[in-house]
């Protein structure tokens, strides 16, 4: 059965939350990594490797770049 | 045909460094360019660096480097048969700086040549002095590190200008009864060629800060669990952990992943930026310097940059 988003949200508050020790609950759609989070590019990479090993999916870094905020990277992994 | 019987081993006599005597903080380059200290210390973790003047060529500092090994080693010139300098910031490409370098240390006829795998070619370097003095191709060997980044770099662009900076390490290899040098693990991944490079003449350094990121933090600790496994030792038995000094927060990332919990970690980089070829035999002359490591410790060296290229060893403190 596919993750549903909500997974993958909790998924990903777990493991930005162990990068950078910003507090899961924080990690909502609607927010922005860098305006929002403070979160900076090499941080990005260390949660999207860290997401590929949670999810299985790989996020390059040409891509890494467009997705800017929470949800941008929940709609990528699901699809 | 005849060749010389095979030495059981090579191992590193002494260090030596150099590092020009101008700092420059990060408070200095925010003078020039829109960053600032916490910006760099969070990203990269340097608070300072050296950067040589005008004057002071890597002929110069390799020279100074090397003479601090050879003094150190208790070998005379007359001793060494072949030089190594490992670098990739000559000002020009003809000709090399080890014949320079051998030249001014009163070496007569050493056999000379430079390595370039950028950030990793000390490592290269000493792999193959390692192999130089174990074949008796050479008695013992000067290798140096040596690079004057800061002549390629563009000092408009913040990405880089807060990261390179100046000097040079050296070490004096020789045979050895017992290995006190491990057998190197290297490789190279040139699908990335592009992620550091100077274009051309005109150019300078540019980075994909992103990809060389990715790339370090995921690809390299197995190279480091190799090298270990190779010189027959568990990490745990590890003294030091000498990474290149790229980036604190690379450095910090392979060092978790490898686990080699009683080792001290070196945070050269802090103080005196990243350095490429340089910066592990400055590093590790420098600990032991201050005590940080002790004869008979073993620390593992792990050199990485462009390329993409890296290599790696077990080595003995002398």
């Amino acid at each position: 059965m596919a993750a549903t988003e909500q997974d993958i949200l909790e998924g990903l508050g777990k493991i930005i939350n162990e990068i950078t020790g910003i507090p899961a609950s924080e990690v909502t759609p609607e927010k922005s990594f860098v305006d929002d989070l403070d979160i900076d590019s090499l941080s990005m990479v260390e949660i999207a490797v860290a997401a590929q090993d949670e999810f299985g999916v790989e996020i390059p870094d040409d891509q890494l770049k467009n997705l800017k905020t929470v949800k941008d990277v929940l709609t990528f992994i699901q699809n | 045909m005849k060749i010389p019987d095979i030495a059981p081993g090579g191992r590193v006599l002494a260090f030596g460094h150099y590092q020009p005597a101008n700092v420059v903080t990060n408070d200095d380059l925010a003078k020039t360019m829109e960053t600032n200290d916490e910006w760099i210390l969070s990203r990269v973790g340097i608070k300072e660096r050296r950067v040589a003047p005008d004057g002071e060529s890597l002929e110069d500092m390799a020279t100074i480097a090397g003479g601090k090994a050879l003094a150190a080693s208790g070998l005379s010139p007359e001793d060494i048969d072949l030089v190594i300098v490992a670098t990739c910031t000559l000002e020009t490409q003809i000709p090399n700086a080890s014949a320079i370098v051998a030249h001014r240390l009163g070496i007569q006829a050493p056999g000379a040549f430079d390595v370039n795998a950028a950030c990793a070619g000390f490592c290269y370097a000493l792999g193959t002095a390692s192999a130089a003095v174990r074949a008796g191709s050479a008695r013992n060997v000067l290798v140096i590190g040596a690079e004057k980044l800061s002549q390629w770099i563009d000092w408009t662009d913040r990405s880089t200008a807060v990261i390179f900076a100046d000097g040079a390490g050296a070490a004096v290899v020789a045979p050895s009864e017992t290995p006190g040098i491990g057998p190197v693990v290297w490789g190279s991944a040139g699908d990335k060629s592009d992620a550091i490079i100077i274009k051309d003449r005109a150019d300078y350094l540019r980075q994909e800060g992103q990809t060389v990121f990715r790339w370090a933090t995921t690809a390299l600790h197995p190279v480091a669990l190799e090298a270990c496994s190779r010189a027959g030792i568990d990490p745990s038995e590890l003294a030091a952990f000498v990474p290149h000094q790229a980036n604190l927060r690379i450095i910090e990332a392979i060092a978790r992943k490898l686990g080699a919990d009683q080792a001290v970690i070196a945070r050269d980089i802090v103080t005196s930026g990243n350095t490429s070829a340089a910066s592990i035999p400055l590093a590790l002359s420098r600990m032991v310097e201050r005590g940080e490591v002790r004869t008979g410790d073993l620390a593992l060296v792990l050199g990485f940059g462009a390329g993409l290229t890296y290599a790696g060893q077990v080595i003995e403190i002398p």
